[in-house]
């Protein structure tokens, strides 16, 4: 039982402060869609509005066909998993999950196969009958997440669940979560700025940056097609250069000082010379130990040898520090000041406008401009 | 743009309290004011005001409280925060003792002790009579001056102790070490690191020992004697041994409003210059208290907290000494009960636990709901509540019983004598400290505990009553045993409005030793004693700890 929750044109204000000016956006019923974004941008709080703790100054909440801006929060149906597990500290774990399902007046043998089997899912069965204070971070956030789902919500929201974890056990409820929502199919809106967490999980995710969002799409398009300079820095490494885009004879070529290649993927209405961005990331470097070979020059500063890959950093003559990652060789790891030359991956860099805003190859898929 | 329009508790519940607070706490405020400006004819005038500030005699009144308080506040200081470094960086032999008897100390009856000294060290106390027969030695009087210093600094020096075990416990092991290694050890130490760090704390215990002792009508009353303080004034005035002359207790009662308010924002004023919060991370490692010096230690702790708990022992020994009521004879016997019997002591036992019990009941859901309007609901009226809470404060308790018989006592009201008064009187004194704990309790309380019972379909009033408030509940049980024993042993608004009919123990215990009948007086006193011991065993029974009591 999934819906869809659209959002059109939201707009929250704290006093004259407005923190989230114009937002629209369509979450696919059963669908996995992530909020990503640096601390302070708004993810909470556009959360908050959809669970209806936060006042909405403007705009349109649908679940599916219901208007929901007037909505109880205790009437719209969601389950919600907070960053600090928020659980009720006065009562068993059982008595957490079953919480909500009283709230519905279930028949007493419903309430309790239904939490027994939510227990169960969440392999939380054996501590039905411990105080939350006797349990650690990993298993009160699962006792959270059997106290959400239990309810059968038509979404589940979560703000930044697993960010009171330690590493290894985020990538383990990460996982969790992820393959639970799959087998509910639920629609689940989900809060992080961990880059990673957000690849694994999401069917699609939204980065946003001062209450305006970027970019949605899917994990693979925004690392590989970032719409704007924003999400190409936001998401993954990457390193930034200035050059220009050269159009001759109907083909594009692009220019960093010296070194000139030919790109075959610039869309057809940015075909004209202009300076660009460009987003190259250290994978998309390749080096060549040839300093005389065609390409970028510059100097080793530094190399770090880590198993499978190898970081290099380079200053190119040009003055630009940049990062490169080479899968380790079997020769000799290149030591500070040997000269090298760098080519460009031209079917993975990007190129941007030089005002940063516009990505100017084709394959930007932005749900956003849809 | 929307706006939710549906009924709302909790906003009638700000509505309710806004008016209810309006009622019992600013109107009688504002009568005392009214009354203080009239003359006894009904005219404005200053009169009163001018009568005061005239007479040497009402001025003498203000300046001895004053003294007498200051003197007392740095005393309890000077006794109290020793205990306390003691206490909280060395491992004392029986510091539960310690604790335990420590806070008895403070939780008796605030004129037990002058009654105790005086049986003691008064003209007919054993110890005079026994320097005066075996050694010819008389000693000094202990009326006056000396006797209230004497009495009120024993009963206060554990709040000092109390509230500094707080701020000692916060200073992180890392400081400590940190100065040593700087080469600053001992004394020097703890005046330039320990004591500065607890400033703001040293402070807040300031003012409540001075609020406390400044109000305090029993003690000045019973071992002053000569040597007035103005709540005995204003009584005095009310109740008129040369006529009553409301006009005339009123405007004492505001001068000492007036008083109280400035020390209290002179007390923020200076909390405010050490604005700094610390929390330990490593809490302090007590270290062993040996040799000469750990002998001292434990010599001062143990011989204070005698000193302070061992009138409240020596009342309930005197209550079985053999008595015709007044004069204690030899030989032991249930005389002093029986005397008692006959003096309302049924009916003093029922009252007591019957306002106990109900003013604890209103005071506890008052302090929940307003609590939750203040922290949970923050509005400029929430906030003019809590306000408007705050207010009998800087009431002294006499204040406040004259306050409520001028402003309910006549009609419509026409509540004097009443159980009502009695309660309203415990409510209006007691109701500000427990606000204030249940306030900090649940700004512990992550507001989203609320919102995930929301989420999951609780409505708010059953999020309220379901999560958050029994989420308080360790908070408010731990301020509530402190407001029934401050309950039980009120004195100096509920003389003011007492009856024979709504007479309590500590009522009891007062007009027998007004009558000089010390010996029915010690048998009250015995019981109001054992009624203290027992709550705060039982308390430290069912939570299982000394630690979380609040005051
Ligand atoms: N109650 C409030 N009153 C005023 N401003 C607020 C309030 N709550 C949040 N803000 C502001 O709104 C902005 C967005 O806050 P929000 O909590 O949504 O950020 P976030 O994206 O969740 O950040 P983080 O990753 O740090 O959790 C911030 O600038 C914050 O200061
Ligand atoms: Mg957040």
């Amino acid at each position: 039982m999934s819906v869809e929750i659209r959002i059109s044109h939201a707009l929250k204000k704290y006093g004259d402060n407005v923190i989230i000016p114009d937002l629209s956006v369509n979450i696919k019923p059963g669908e996995f869609f992530t909020l990503l974004g640096p601390s302070g941008c708004g993810k909470t709080t556009l959360l908050r509005m959809i669970a209806g703790f936060n006042s909405i100054e403007g705009g349109d909440f649908f679940f599916g066909d219901k208007r929901i801006n007037d909505l109880d929060p205790s009437k719209r149906n969601i389950g919600m998993v907070f960053q600090n597990y928020a659980i009720f500290p006065h009562y068993t774990v059982r008595k957490n999950v079953e919480f909500g399902l009283k709230n519905r007046r279930m028949p007493r043998e419903e309430i309790k196969s239904r939490t027994d089997q939510f227990l169960k899912l969440m392999q939380i069965d054996t501590l039905a009958d411990r105080m939350p204070d006797r349990l650690s971070g990993g298993q009160q956030q699962r006792v959270a997440l059997a106290r959400a789902l239990c309810i059968s919500p038509d979404v589940l929201l979560m703000d930044e669940p697993l960010s009171n974890l330690d590493a290894k056990l985020r990538v383990e409820m990460r996982t969790v979560i992820k393959n639970i929502q799959h087998d509910v199919g639920i629609t689940c809106v989900y809060v992080t700025h961990d880059q990673e967490e957000a690849m694994a999980v999401s069917d699609r995710i939204a980065v946003m940056n001062a209450g305006v969002i970027q970019h949605i799409g899917n994990p693979k398009s925004i690392y590989q097609r970032p719409a704007n300079v924003f999400v190409a820095t936001f998401i993954g490494r990457t390193n930034m250069l200035e050059g220009e885009l050269q159009v001759e004879g109907g083909k594009a070529f692009l220019c960093l000082s010296d070194y000139r290649t030919q790109m075959d993927t610039v869309a057809p209405e940015y075909m004209q010379s202009q300076k660009i961005q460009i987003s190259v990331r250290p994978e998309e470097l390749l080096l060549n130990r040839d300093a005389n070979a065609d390409g970028l020059k510059g100097t080793v500063q530094d190399a770090v040898f880590l198993g499978l890959n190898t970081h290099y950093f380079v200053k190119l003559d040009s003055g630009e520090d940049v990062e490169i990652i080479q899968e380790s060789s079997i020769e000799e790891t290149l030591g500070k000041g040997a000269r090298i030359s760098l080519t460009i991956n031209t079917e993975k860099v990007n190129l941007f406008l030089a005002d940063g805003t516009k990505n100017i190859l084709t394959g930007v898929k932005n749900d956003l401009d849809a | 743009m929307e706006k939710n329009k549906k009924f709302e508790l909790w906003t009638v519940m700000t509505i309710v309290f806004f008016l209810l607070f309006l009622l019992i706490l600013v109107y009688p405020m504002f009568g005392i004011l009214k009354q203080s400006l009239y003359d006894k004819e009904g005219a404005l005038t200053l009169a009163n005001f001018s009568k005061f500030f005239a007479k040497k005699y009402y001025t003498n009144t203000i300046i001895n409280s004053f003294k007498v308080t200051i003197v007392v506040t740095l005393v309890s200081l000077l006794i109290g925060i020793p205990l306390s470094y003691f206490y909280s960086f060395y491992r004392l032999k029986g510091a539960k003792v310690i604790f335990v008897v420590s806070i008895l100390c403070c939780m008796s009856a605030p004129f037990l002790g002058a009654l105790s000294w005086i049986m003691l060290l008064g003209r007919n106390g054993i110890v005079t009579k026994f320097f005066l027969n075996v050694f010819k030695i008389r000693l000094g009087s202990i009326y006056g001056f000396k006797g209230i210093l004497l009495v009120q600094a024993l009963k206060y020096f554990p709040l000092v102790f109390i509230y500094m075990n707080g701020a000692f416990r916060n200073i992180d092991n890392t400081l400590i070490e940190a100065s040593a290694n700087m080469g600053c050890t001992g004394v020097r130490r703890f005046f330039k690191i320990i004591l500065q760090l607890s400033m703001p704390t040293v402070l807040a215990a300031s003012l409540m020992v001075f609020m406390q002792a400044f109000a305090d009508f029993g003690t000045p009353m019973i071992i002053g004697e000569g040597y007035r303080t103005f709540p005995v004034e204003i009584y005095s005035q009310y109740l008129g041994e040369n006529g009553r002359d409301y006009g005339f207790a009123a405007a004492i009662s505001v001068i000492a409003i007036l008083i109280t308010a400035l020390v209290f924002f002179l007390q923020q004023w200076a909390t405010g210059k050490f604005r700094f919060s610390i929390s330990a991370l490593h809490p302090v490692e007590k270290k062993p208290a040996k040799g000469i010096g750990g002998f001292l230690m434990h010599l001062y702790a143990y011989l204070l907290i005698f000193i302070g708990f061992a009138p409240n022992l020596y009342i309930v020994y005197l209550s079985f000494v053999n008595s015709d009521g007044a004069v204690f004879k030899t030989g032991y016997s249930f005389n002093n009960y029986r005397l008692a019997a006959k003096k309302l002591l049924v009916r003093s036992i029922n009252n007591t636990l019957t306002l106990g019990v109900g003013s604890l009941i209103i005071i506890i859901v008052f302090a929940v709901i307003v609590s939750y309007l203040v922290v949970r609901r923050s509005s400029p009226i929430n906030h003019a509540i809590d306000t408007m809470a705050m207010l009998p404060y800087i009431m002294p308790g006499a204040v406040v019983g004259i306050a409520l018989v001028m402003a309910f006592g006549s009609k419509p009201f026409a509540l004097t004598g009443t159980m009502t008064i009695m309660i309203l009187n415990l409510v209006v004194r007691r109701m500000p400290y427990t606000i204030r704990s249940a306030s900090a309790t649940l700004m512990q309380i992550s507001p989203s505990i609320e919102e995930a019972a929301i989420s999951l379909g609780a409505s708010k009033l059953k999020t309220f009553a379901r999560i958050t408030v029994p989420m308080m509940s360790s908070g408010i049980v731990s301020g509530a045993i402190l407001s029934w024993v401050a309950i039980v042993t009120e004195l100096s608004g509920s003389i003011i409005l007492y009856n024979n009919k709504t007479i309590t123990l500590t009522m009891s215990t007062y007009v027998q030793i007004n009558r000089g009948n010390y010996g029915t007086a010690c048998a009250f006193a015995a019981i109001l004693t054992v009624v203290t011991i027992l709550s705060l065993l039982i308390y430290i029974k069912v939570s299982g700890s000394e630690d979380d009591i609040k005051l």
